[in-house]
């Protein structure tokens, strides 16, 4: 068995392996809720880590880093979304092109600019997001159980990870409480519905797709600033393609996303420390196992083993009027 | 306090400028061309207030074009409209709505996974906040439902409603955002024989509350029963308007094809041989695993039409694809005594074929032609391995199929009569006839051919009827499947009604009427009893 602090750390980790997954996921939903289908979140994601990690060294800010990261990242969205929705591109071809001009063009610009092998310097100080304590962290940490649970684990984290789970229920709350929310899930569905009934399906496919730009933008930004301090090559590390199996796994729900994401980067947690997993299971299990369980449990649902995920029917379509 | 929203303004339109205004819609020297294609040319309709209106046409007249236009989907060419008489550009849905035009799809446009509140609301909300306009919506509703007779449970997903009650789904969102005139496309297409009573009661009573009504269709017997007033189009021109009690069947068909035109099929007295076609307790399940064809058996004789009748979706699909060999069954069937397998081997068009089944399938554009293929290629499908078409052990022989697609153009009437063009480049009419030359002139023991008409033209129509007889009284058996009950009351000579996959019962053309199938079609058995 594992003892108390080794699960805290591992939960610990999980929480800040979860962020970029959670909010590159809600980045994902918002694009394909709107019927654009988007396998370019990892290319905007590393987008902005390098945008974000350059910026945030030139100016000693993270939040300057933060904004750099997401204008990056929408440059990319408004190039996915003028290639997939006005000229009615094919959306998955769009978001792979995106993927490899992204993998290419940060290494070469970090390289460019700072000449240390495709990275950015490593950031210091306000360069990087700090890790903020909540109230009563220390006070409570006598309390037994829930004491160390509170001061390790949600305590102790950047601004980013908790902004990530506020987006959470924002989502929620714009999906199914507002009227934007209401175009935006039948403009997946069914383009034709929203179109005669006198609201612009592009309009309102760009709105989203931006908005998947910010926040990819966020999830760069967090990986280069607050996980890590500055960007390296390929730093995202198929972390796009998790979010969009977390999105499948979720059904294209935000709540259920949360939870996906937790689940996918307790995995990667875990990757991080086999020797506890070979504790607990009493077994080695390869390190690559763990990193591919995402992949296996988006496989099982897509399968239909845990319930059927039907994506957004218009999904991947390009709209065009009918005779 | 003033308040935004598209139903707000259509009303102000009525109130300022329509008191004494005439007509509901002018529209004047419209015109649209799709590239080379002229689908509108010049076209002038006025639609008094208060009235239904019929438009009718043959398929690819411009009706829905013109449609279209007034609900701005497609900005015309040149050429004004005129709403209660007032000049009004209707450049976008949005206009066209604002202006108090609403319109009932042909396709429905509503989200399925959404409740019917919700796709009443979509693009009409209040604000910001769906509570309140929810809220707004159901009473709203419920108003509408007591006064048009539009019963909708508001919570309802629109995925688990009927069509008959989609459709109305359609007519409150026209009304929820306070449509004055409303036009349908095609609306009974998808109805039963009692749906779409129904619905044209509450046509009626829209009428009477002062609505104005355009009901687009191709139904000789919906003008007649349901207008007031119709207008003719053919090829892009509006030919005629008149009133529908000075007109008649007959008159409004000879300008709608432009020559006299026979409505009735003519045929003699079948003369039924021995068995052909013997199916026992057919079942098909879908890849949902669930059962679309619940055990149906029958038989038909040689020179022997059975037509199926049904409300699309009740397993008349299926029961063509299995056997034509398309889909996997489970039960007997037999041809002229000799085993049809339904699964495993054998169970493919190309066995089936080879067995003396033809098959014309319901959706020609998917499975009875490629498109881009041409007319000489496509009349070879199914029949890839005969011997004529064969130059020798490994080559097809292209000329001799080329000459036995002229012969067949020329025998069918096909226009034009080239066997090079490419199949999309027919009209749907002449699509149809290549499909139908090549399946019937294999003197088939049985032909299996499901929606024969669907969008061919008044002229074609009667054309491929007389095929159908001929091949019957060459002693074929034949297997009907139509949608239009017009139909198959008038080629079969016994009728079968399906309905939720099974058989609700077999009729005689001569003694039942459109009543007793409408009610079958709708799953009540003489008993008055839901099955």
């Amino acid at each position: 068995m594992m003892d108390y602090g080794t699960l805290l750390q591992i939960l610990d980790s999980t929480l800040r392996l979860a962020t970029p997954l959670l909010l590159a996921c809600l980045a994902g939903l918002y694009s394909e809720r709107s019927g654009v289908f988007d396998i370019g979140l990892e290319g905007k994601m590393l987008t902005a880590a390098m945008c974000a990690g350059a910026v945030a060294y030139y100016t000693g800010s993270a939040w300057a880093g933060a904004l750099a990261g997401i204008g990056g990242s929408l440059v990319f969205a408004l190039i996915h979304g003028v290639t997939s929705i006005t000229f009615r591109g094919n959306q998955l071809i769009a978001g792979v092109a995106l993927n490899f001009l992204a993998s290419g063009i940060t290494v070469l610009t970090a390289q460019s600019l700072f000449g240390q092998g495709g990275r950015t310097p490593p950031l210091t100080g306000a360069a990087r997001f700090g890790e903020l304590t909540l109230p009563f962290a220390e006070a409570l940490r006598p309390v037994p159980v829930i004491g160390p649970l509170y001061a390790d684990v949600i305590s102790g984290h950047s601004i980013l990870v908790y902004a990530a789970f506020v987006i959470v229920a924002l989502t929620w709350w714009v999906l199914y409480r507002t009227r934007y929310g209401l175009r935006l899930r039948a403009v997946g569905e069914n383009p034709a519905a929203v179109d005669t009934a006198g609201v612009s399906v592009n309009r309102l496919r760009f709105s989203a797709v931006m908005i998947t730009g910010v926040l990819c933008g966020l999830a760069g930004a967090y990986m280069a600033t607050a996980l890590q301090a500055g960007f390296g090559k390929e730093m995202t590390a198929g972390r796009g393609y998790i979010a969009l199996a977390a999105l499948i796994f979720a059904k294209w729900r935000p709540v259920q996303a949360m939870g996906a994401c937790l689940l996918f980067g307790f995995f990667q947690a875990l990757a991080l420390r086999p020797d506890v997993v070979e504790r607990v299971v009493h077994m080695k299990v390869p390190v690559p196992f763990l990193d591919a369980l995402p992949y296996i449990l988006t496989v099982l649902v897509l399968a239909g083993f845990v319930g059927k995920a039907i994506p957004p029917r218009a999904g991947g379509e390009p709209y065009v009027k009918e005779r | 306090m003033k308040r935004e929203g598209p139903g707000n303004t259509g009303e102000d339109m009525v109130a300022t400028n329509g008191a004494d205004a005439a007509f509901a819609i002018e529209l004047k020297g419209i015109s649209k061309a799709f590239g080379p294609v002229q689908a509108n040319k010049d076209i002038n309709i006025a639609v008094p207030k208060g009235t239904i209106h019929g438009i009718i046409g043959e398929n690819g007249a411009g009706k829905s074009t013109l449609m279209s236009i007034l609900y701005g989907f497609y900005k015309a060419d040149s050429g004004q409209i005129f709403v209660n008489g007032a000049l009004t550009p209707i450049p976008d849905s949005q206009s066209a709505i604002r202006a108090g035009i609403g319109m009932v799809f042909q396709h429905f446009k509503l989200v399925q996974n959404f409740s019917v509140l919700e796709n009443i609301i979509l693009g009409a909300e209040e604000g910001q906040m769906l509570n309140s306009s929810l809220a707004k919506a159901r009473k709203e509703l419920d108003r509408l439902a007591r006064d048009y007779d539009l019963d909708v449970d508001p919570d309802a997903l629109i995925e688990d409603l009927s069509v008959g009650h989609q459709q109305r789904v359609e007519i409150l969102k026209a009304l929820y955002r306070q449509a004055d005139i409303l036009i349908l496309d095609e609306p009974t297409g998808v109805l039963t024989p009692d749906e779409a009573d129904h619905l044209f009661r509450i046509l009626k009573g829209l009428k009477d509350q002062g609505k104005t009504v355009i009901l687009i269709t191709h139904k000789l017997r919906e003008i007649m029963e349901a207008t007031d007033n119709v207008s003719v189009m053919r090829r892009g021109t509006m030919v005629a308007t008149v009133k529908t009690a000075e007109t008649s069947p007959e008159q409004l068909a000879e300008l709608m094809v432009g020559r006299k035109v026979l409505l009735e099929v003519e045929k003699g007295v079948a003369k039924p041989g021995e068995v052909v076609l013997k199916v026992e307790d057919l079942r098909v399940r879908d890849e949902h695993k669930v059962e679309r064809l619940k055990g149906v058996s029958f038989e038909i004789r040689a020179g022997e039409i059975l037509g199926i009748a049904g409300v699309a979706g009740n397993g008349q699909t299926e029961l063509m694809e299995a056997l034509g060999g398309m889909i996997r069954a489970t039960g007997r069937a037999s041809l002229k005594g000799a085993d049809l397998p339904l699964s495993g081997p054998g169970a493919d068009g190309q066995s089936r074929r080879a067995a003396g089944i033809a098959h014309v399938p319901e959706d020609r554009h998917h499975h009875g032609l490629i498109l881009d293929f041409t007319a000489w290629e496509n009349m070879a499908f199914g029949y890839f391995n005969d011997p004529d078409y064969q130059k020798n052990a490994l080559l097809m022989d292209n000329d001799a199929l080329r000459d036995d697609t002229r012969k067949k153009m020329e025998k069918f009437d096909v226009r034009p009569p080239d066997c090079w063009l490419p199949a999309k480049s027919f009209s749907g009419g002449n699509q149809q006839k290549i499909v139908v030359a090549r399946e019937i002139e294999q003197s088939p023991a049985l032909l299996l051919i499901g929606q024969p008409t669907r969008g061919v033209d008044i002229g074609a129509i009667e054309f491929i009827h007389k095929q159908i007889i001929a091949l019957r009284d060459a002693g074929a058996a034949i297997l009907l499947v139509s949608v239009e009950l017009d139909e198959i009351m008038s080629l079969s000579d016994r009728i079968a009604v399906m309905f939720d996959g099974r058989i609700m019962g077999f009729r005689d053309p001569e003694t039942t009427d459109e009543r007793e199938l409408g009610l079958l079609m709708a799953g009540v058995t003489g008993k008055g009893e839901a099955a």
